[in-house]
């Protein structure tokens, strides 16, 4: 009895269909890695671009382009005013300045690098022409891991990653065995359903490990990311978000039939959650009329709460609202599968 | 066998109807069948009879349009499914299984399923898959597949085993292992329905057989009572020569000594004879007499083919669309 339990080999098949599928183990645990170290490199912090500025031509243009030039802040260009019109217009400079009895800047200032080229320059101008510093000044420089890019990009794609595994992990398994008539040859067998559900679920909290291991080890061994928060906290935060995904996915998989069915219903649940729920860059840049649907959706709690004990070093008793939104998803999820699936 | 034999499958006014958006499948047309503990039952029939539809009511996969069901003294209502899965082991025509599981990790997963069933190893040697123990099922040969099959039904020790053609596409090594496979379970008083194309299989096998045309069974009874109802059991199987002459008549063949019927096959004429020894002389004279030429000529047992195409005209393995 004991030797065959029926739950043990329905979750040492599960492990077994999933490590021994390449397809399965690249787009879990490669695919996201390839991602963070990807994106990490792309985005990393970089120094200052240079400030490109157009001095209209007329007598005095050259010495001021000299002198300016000792600036390494700014790139400066002479050309006609016909040509400088242009380059403004095109955004190759972001700001004209014309050296007559009193000196005009053209620039656009709802560009933000415009108006930061025409402080910088008007700056740069006055003291040239003799204006002293009314007081002392000096600048401490900072920059600080968990405030960069990668910092903020690691937990959501830890996030996304728990998403995705539920959703391809229950639902497209649960779908492709039902299409294969694989789900019918169980349905002849004594096998307790639940058990079957049970070995799903339990597949994708295994899974998950790696997950977050691989995610957040890429992050601190590479990109020497802070991990603030207990990784308890993040432990259960993952758990959390991957039972709630898996019955997201398993209602998903409830009737769908065929393989483009399940593919379909996939991406309509995945493609609002990655581009509002703050994977690649924070939802506070949406309108606030949007922030109320916004919050509404699970990743997006996920994320938030990811971040939270992640970067800023939270407890887990302050993620109260994240949690009770998770869940709250995936138990309606859990009960509408129960009433809506198929097995056959 | 000395007990009296209890129905251990009984159905009644069957009917399945398959709605379709064009128009919808009668399957089974009030189907009736009772089939007896520890007997080989066999349902014979051409594609699209309705074989696979019937079994699978049996085992509680299809819900029938209307009809009563009985597996083991119980219905299929819900509450005693399980009880039901755990005495039957079930081989679907066409199964599936996980590819990237080895043949012995798929009968460990099926034997977990039921609570008292046979060792895995031991089901693995019962269908000489012993060299395939660690391979995928997806490196499995359709053969092999077959086994498989026919091994997660066998793992649970049924009492009752539904083989829907289990020996399609088996060698006939594989056909003999399986048959031997069968008649270990009659010998052990089991129950087996088995559905098949193959006439000599039912005739080997089966205790009593049902063929089954447009959803009903035309035909009860043991294999020789069917057999018995030709009128004889031999056949003569000839075809002449093309030449002169008008070829013979249907009426005076049937008229001739010992001979039952007659008929014109597809590739020459049949005649069930009941003494072929004073039959065939008396064919041949006849035949000489008209000046026709054998250009082939031979004598065989009544077959459940020959049942089959005396009942319904047509051949076992034609399809059942037929030109109206
Ligand atoms: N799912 C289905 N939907 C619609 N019609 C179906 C379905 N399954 C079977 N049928 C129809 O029901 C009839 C009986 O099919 P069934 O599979 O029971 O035949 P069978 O006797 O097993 O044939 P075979 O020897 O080819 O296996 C056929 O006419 C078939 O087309
Ligand atoms: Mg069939």
């Amino acid at each position: 009895m004991t030797k065959y339990h029926p739950l043990r080999q329905l979750f040492l098949a599960r492990l077994r269909t999933f490590y021994r599928e390449p397809d399965a183990m690249f787009w879990t645990y490669g695919f996201p890695l390839i991602l963070t170290v990807g994106l990490g490199i792309a985005f990393r912090n970089r120094p200052p671009e240079k400030i490109v500025i157009d001095i209209a031509d007329s007598p005095r243009a050259v010495e001021v382009k000299t002198a300016l030039d000792a600036d390494e802040r700014f790139k400066v260009n002479i050309c006609g005013t016909d040509e400088c019109a242009d380059r403004l217009r095109l955004g190759k400079t972001t700001i004209i300045v014309e050296l007559g009895e009193e000196y005009a800047y053209r620039y656009d200032p709802t560009r933000p690098e415009s108006h930061l080229a025409h402080i910088s320059l008007d700056d740069a101008l006055q003291k040239l022409a003799g204006r002293a510093d009314a007081i002392d000044t000096k600048n401490v420089e900072i920059t600080e891991p968990g405030a960069r890019y990668i910092d903020f990009l690691v937990p959501g794609l830890l996030g996304m990653n728990l998403l995705g595994g539920g959703l391809w992990g229950v639902g497209f398994v649960i779908t492709d065995m039902r299409v294969k008539k694989l789900l019918r040859r169980l349905l002849a067998t004594p096998m307790s359903k639940s058990h079957f559900l049970l070995s799903l679920v339990g597949g994708r909290l295994v899974f998950m490990i790696p997950e977050i291991l691989v995610l957040l080890g890429a992050g601190w061994l590479i990109f020497d990311m802070p991990i603030r928060g207990s990784v308890f906290a993040i432990v259960v935060l993952c758990l959390i978000g991957a039972i709630s995904f898996a019955g997201i996915g398993l209602l998903v998989a409830s009737r769908a039939d065929k393989i483009e069915t399940i593919a379909g219903l996939t991406n309509l649940v995945m493609l609002p959650m990655w581009l509002f729920s703050g994977i690649f860059f924070s939802h506070d840049r949406f309108p606030e009329a949007f922030q109320p649907f916004i919050l509404a959706l699970p990743l997006t709690q996920l994320n938030d709460a990811l971040r939270a004990v992640i970067l800023e070093g939270q407890s887990l008793f302050e993620q109260g609202v994240p949690i009770l939104v998770i869940s709250t998803w995936g138990a309606v999820a859990f009960a509408l599968s129960l009433k809506w699936f198929r097995w056959t | 066998m000395d007990q009296p034999m209890s129905a251990v499958v009984i159905c009644k006014d069957l009917r399945k109807r398959y709605d379709s958006k064009k128009k919808g499948v009668d399957a089974l047309n009030g189907l009736n069948l009772e089939i007896r503990e520890g007997e080989c039952f066999g349902l014979l029939g051409p594609n699209g009879a309705g074989k696979t539809t019937t079994v699978e009511i049996l085992e509680g996969l299809i819900r029938p349009t209307s009809g009563h069901v009985e597996v083991l003294s119980r219905q299929w209502n819900g509450r005693d499914d399980t009880a039901i899965r755990q005495r039957i082991g079930i081989s679907l025509q066409e199964t599936r299984l996980k590819d990237k599981l080895t043949v012995f990790e798929t009968l460990v997963l099926f034997r977990s399923f039921y609570d008292v069933g046979r060792d895995p190893e031991v089901v693995l040697e019962m269908v000489q898959l012993q060299e395939k123990r660690n391979s995928w099922v997806v490196k499995l040969s359709g053969g092999q597949r077959q086994r498989l099959a026919v091994a997660c039904a066998l793992v649970g020790d049924p009492e009752l085993l539904f083989l829907d053609e289990p020996t399609t596409g088996l060698d006939p090594q594989s056909r003999r292992d399986l048959w031997e496979i069968i008649r270990d379970q009659q010998t052990r008083s089991r129950t087996t329905v088995l559905t098949t194309h193959y006439m000599d299989e039912a005739e080997r096998l089966c205790d009593r057989v049902a063929v089954v045309d447009h959803g009903k069974v035309i035909a009860l009874g043991t294999p020789s009572e069917l057999i018995a109802k030709l009128g004889g059991d031999h056949i003569i199987e000839f075809d002449l020569a093309a030449g002169e002459g008008a070829a013979p008549d249907i009426e005076s063949l049937s008229g001739l000594p010992e001979v039952s019927t007659a008929r014109v096959g597809s590739d020459g004429y049949l005649l069930t004879v009941t003494k072929p020894h004073i039959a065939l002389p008396a064919l041949i004279a006849q035949l000489e007499s008209q000046n026709h030429e054998l250009a082939r000529l031979s004598t065989r047992h009544v077959s459940l083919e020959d049942v089959f195409v005396t009942l319904t005209g047509r051949h076992l393995d034609d399809d059942e669309v037929s030109p109206a």
